[in-house]
């Protein structure tokens, strides 16, 4: 129905044909639509984030069997909120309550990777199947990443002497009311709109251009099937995109649409997500480099391989 | 009384700082507030999200940014 308006709007009314019709509906049509859905998927994320948080994670981690841990540390990175800013209380305070470093790993991995943003973008643009495959995939990374991580016995590596502390954590259940809850849902919601509103219009804007006057062939010669080297390229360049993921995913959408592959696309914006360089450095002041390094590593390789193994299968 | 505010200088715990200045304004009488930077103090407290708000030792809030009617809350408890 919005398409028909839309539509309305740029043939009818303004009166447009041709490739500016093009241009411009596309603009105003994804623009609108995206918008719509962050807002929507980010308020459903925080209100169900408003009966967890990474105190309560904290508390349920603690003493879990290896694998386990991983696998439920992965889970509860979909649901908790993260911020670079808190990596290091985050990480001191995992290590502190006797959480394994690879179950830490997998927390950190998992959380910035499937946040609400990239899953209301990815919802919105690529459709549920797409996002589900992103997910799992996030997540088997997330797992795999912390559990090797915490077979190479890096311990050694932890620059600050964090005393484990002793007994068992409480898990406190956050106890608010179906109206503190939505209200505290929809600050939230309105606090990341406020900051990521414009990156949208500036991504879909430069996607509305390649949409409408970059030839398709261009771009399938770059990071189509034609380029061997299109996954590793589009990794490392996701690296220091984190802040801007908002803006940078509708561009792939119309990349993919031109014929960059989908493996490519896939790698390129989970390497935005979950490799992000501001965190690094944060991380730098208390972990030793060469910790660091496997950490972007292992999921730097874990990312390429599902971009190869996608655009194989697909 | 006497507040903390947790964090190691990430742009939400120097905006809780502010809002619990003004929420002191505008309460009145003597309180201390206090922004704790040290990481191994924030650790004793149990906190692992950024900013939390400490009133007389016991931790009100984590991880979120405060409005001043929510502080003034937290202050009025005791």
């Amino acid at each position: 129905m919005w398409k028909e308006i839309v539509d309305y709007l740029t043939l009818d009314i303004l009166g447009l044909s041709g490739r500016v019709n093009d241009t411009l509906n596309f603009f105003i049509y994804d623009t609108i639509k995206i918008w719509f859905l962050l807002i929507t998927i980010i308020f459903v994320v925080s209100y169900l984030r408003t009966h967890f948080n990474t105190e309560y994670v904290r508390a349920h981690l603690q003493g879990k069997s290896q694998f386990y841990g991983n696998v439920l540390a992965s889970l509860f990175g979909i649901i908790t909120p993260f911020c670079s800013c808190s990596a290091i209380p985050l990480f001191l305070g995992f290590i502190q309550a006797r959480i394994p470093l690879g179950v830490t790993f997998s927390f950190l991995i998992s959380s910035p990777m499937n946040n609400e943003i990239a899953i209301a973008l990815l919802f919105g643009l690529f459709g549920w199947k797409i996002t589900a495959i992103y997910i799992g995939f996030g997540l088997l990374v997330a797992i795999l990443g912390g559990y090797f991580i915490g077979k190479m016995n890096m311990e050694k590596y932890i620059l600050l002497d964090v005393q484990p502390m002793e007994g068992e954590l409480e898990e406190v259940k956050i106890l608010l009311t179906f109206k503190e809850r939505v209200k505290e849902a929809w600050d939230y919601t309105y606090d990341i709109f406020k900051k990521i509103w414009f990156y949208v219009l500036i991504g879909v804007g430069i996607g509305a251009f390649i949409h409408g006057y970059v030839p398709a062939d261009f771009i399938a010669s770059w990071a189509g099937a034609e380029n061997p080297f299109a996954v590793l390229v589009a990794v490392i360049m996701g690296i220091p995109m984190y802040s801007n993921a908002a803006g940078v995913m509708p561009l792939v959408e119309v990349l993919t649409s031109k014929g960059m592959l989908l493996g490519t696309a896939l790698a390129f914006m989970m390497a935005v997500t979950a490799l992000s360089l501001p965190e690094a450095m944060i991380l730098k002041r208390i972990l030793h480099v060469k910790l660091i390094a496997l950490f972007f590593s292992i999921v730097g390789l874990g990312i390429v391989g599902i971009g190869y193994l996608f655009n194989f299968i697909l | 009384m006497k507040i903390e505010i947790l964090g190691t200088g990430c742009a939400k715990c120097s905006a809780l700082e502010k809002v619990v200045k003004e929420a002191v304004s505008k309460i009145g009488g003597f309180h201390s507030v206090e922004k704790v930077e040290d990481i191994m103090k924030i650790m004793e407290y149990g906190v692992v999200s950024t900013p939390g708000l400490v009133i007389d030792g016991v931790v009100k809030s984590t991880g979120k940014l405060l409005t001043v009617d929510e502080v003034l809350a937290y202050m009025r408890e005791l």
